[in-house]
């Protein structure tokens, strides 16, 4: 079952431009100066029931725009689309209640009152069983993310991560089949990423609940998504599988050695760098293998940790605009 | 229900600040107090001016001052601060109408207002000073009727002027204009049959009697059978007019977002 599928998407918005100084400012009283701005422009995307989508970007890459088109918030000017079965700002209020959204910089609980009767009123406003919010919500959601101890605390008085965990929580109160995570992960330190992560991928595991996700900490989606779409001035400019993006993108991989002694690098004829001591790094171009390097490394000395270093998620968006090959 | 529970959760919110509503209540007390001896001054040894006895006087006062505390709410800062915060948008992704949902959390502080401040207000006011009460049950109930009219009334010019946001970079100075005009013309301080008569000609073609001066006369015997039901009669077409002109002003905020980027 497709969980979203798209066509042609295209989104544009009407800025108006202030002219400068009060007699531009009067002059824009009469003559407003209008430009069309395309946000979005023509996306065709299929995401089906199940899968995790790393959605990356830039900033005003259109990221946002599209998730807003795609959870209802606002109309596409152009093209045609439908989630979980339905046209999203048409059919609104039924729409909303097959989707889960969770937005990183804005809360969606009531801050001033306890954690369990935001949960409580949500309850209520997605018409969620007395039955099933015991069985699936507090035994069951609440119970992973460790909600219990914070149950009758204020939302604002919560440290950021245990917010993050009740946000999280809350999205997911009335089961929904779609997940929409928009920076889920912005300012949480790394234990709290990680149990995040691990959530998701047992939510993901268990209910196939399909999740897209955007980020800027790409470690997000190397740690969560194996498809990966991304975007650039409103264009999908990637669709594919990570494994996919690091060959094509990746480049050489680096070969990092702690040596047991004191050795001269230089003696085996490649190009590197000491990182400390005795530690060094060697690059290993993409045709070659680690089995081409080894043998020159014993004869060097006595190694005491090997590590091979992937190409990291921002490299690799870089080469791919260096190599102009953003247009897969 | 989800707005019944809506108006529970805004309940519990002014539950949280309780604490501010405590001073509210001494507040109201010296009000009412400072008015019963201001018009004890002006009555001197009148017995009635404008049709109304010194000890009607007080009552209307102390009685527009509870009602005020019911009817009275942000609505239209709230609108204002979710649309500029780009909050609104948010909102959209829940089940539920916005503006719905925003009428029924005023409801929720308005039903805290009137039952931890204004009655414990009232009842020691009444106490202290000559406040005449009704004693007719049906005045109560006719009472309590025109002052949930009278809430709709206020809730949806709030709104209006909230929405008017979408398309003014700053209605902050119309907003206390309205705010103002609500107070004064409303007939919160004065009955308005006090006031000039070139000026309440101008008051009846306006919403704002219809949020203190009706029910405030309904409530001290001033409007009775006939006349009491003419005064919902018209706060029920101000509601409807009002309530028009939301959604139609609703309807073209979104169409605005739709245009301009959330």
């Amino acid at each position: 079952m497709r969980a979203i599928e798209t066509h042609d998407l295209t989104k544009t918005f009407m800025r108006t431009e202030s002219r400068p100084g009060l007699a531009g400012a009067l002059r824009d009283l009469f003559d407003r100066r209008q430009t069309t701005f395309v946000a979005v422009d023509g996306i065709n995307l299929t995401v089906d029931q199940g899968e995790i989508v790393g959605y990356i970007g830039a900033n005003g890459a259109g990221k946002s725009t599209t998730i807003k088109m795609l959870t209802g918030i606002l109309q596409p000017t152009a093209g045609t689309l439908n989630v979980n079965g339905f046209d999203p700002h048409r059919q609104r209020e039924r729409f909303v209640s097959t989707i889960g959204v969770v937005f990183g910089q804005r809360s969606q609980l009531w801050w001033d009152i306890a954690v369990q009767e935001s949960f409580r009123l949500l309850q209520r406003i997605y018409r969620v069983s007395d039955h099933d919010f015991k069985t699936h919500f507090i035994d069951g959601v609440a119970e992973v993310l460790e909600i219990g101890p914070l149950m009758a605390t204020p939302v604002r008085k919560l440290s950021l991560g245990q917010r993050m965990r009740c946000e999280m929580a809350a999205a997911l109160l009335h089961r929904p089949s779609l997940l929409f995570l928009d920076e889920p992960t912005i300012g949480l330190d790394v234990s709290v990423k990680l149990r995040i992560r691990e959530f998701l991928k047992e939510l993901n595991h268990r209910y196939e609940t399909t999740v897209l996700l955007t980020t800027h900490d790409l470690s997000d989606i190397e740690a969560l998504c194996r498809r990966v779409i991304m975007l650039d001035k409103g264009r999908i400019v990637y669709d594919g599988t990570l494994t996919d993006l690091r060959q094509r993108w990746a480049g050489d991989r680096t070969v990092r050695v702690v040596f047991g002694a004191d050795v001269d690098p230089g003696a085996i004829g490649r190009a590197c760098e000491r990182e400390e001591e005795t530690t060094f790094r060697f690059r290993l171009a993409d045709d070659e293998d680690l089995s081409d390097l080894l043998p020159a490394l014993v004869r060097l000395g006595p190694i005491r940790d090997i590590t091979v270093l992937e190409a990291g998620m921002e490299e690799i968006v870089r080469k791919m605009y260096e190599t102009g090959g953003a247009t897969a | 229900m989800a707005y019944v529970e809506m108006i529970r959760i805004r309940f519990l919110t002014m539950l949280a600040y309780r604490l501010n509503y405590f001073s509210g209540i001494f507040t109201y007390i010296i009000y009412t107090g400072g008015y019963y001896f201001l018009w004890s001054a002006v009555y001197a040894n009148r017995t009635s001016l404008g049709g109304m006895t010194a000890g009607a006087m007080t009552t209307y006062l102390a009685v527009s001052w509870m009602t005020r505390s019911f009817y009275f709410n942000n609505l239209d800062r709230e609108i204002a601060d979710e649309i500029k915060s780009g909050a609104v948008a948010i909102q959209l992704i829940r089940p539920y109408n916005y503006l719905a949902g925003k009428l029924v959390s005023a409801m929720g502080e308005g039903l805290f207002r009137l039952l931890f401040w204004m009655i414990p207000g009232m009842a020691v006011a009444a106490f202290l000073f000559p406040v005449e009460l009704p004693t007719s049950p049906a005045t109560y109930g006719l009472w309590a009727f025109a002052g949930l009219m009278a809430f709709l009334v206020n809730a949806l010019l709030n709104a209006v002027f909230g929405l008017l946001t979408f398309f003014l970079h700053n209605a902050q100075g119309l907003r206390w204009a309205k705010s103002l005009a609500t107070d004064l013309l409303s007939g919160l301080f004065l009955p308005l049959h006090f006031y000039p008569d070139w000026l309440q000609v101008i008051i009846r073609w306006l919403p704002f009697q219809t949020i203190s001066y009706l029910p405030n006369m309904i409530f001290t015997g001033g409007l009775r059978g006939h006349d009491a039901w003419a005064a919902i009669g018209l706060q029920a077409a101000w509601v409807v007019g009002l309530a028009a002109l939301t959604w139609r002003l609703w309807l073209r905020a979104r169409r605005y977002l739709v245009v301009q980027g959330g």
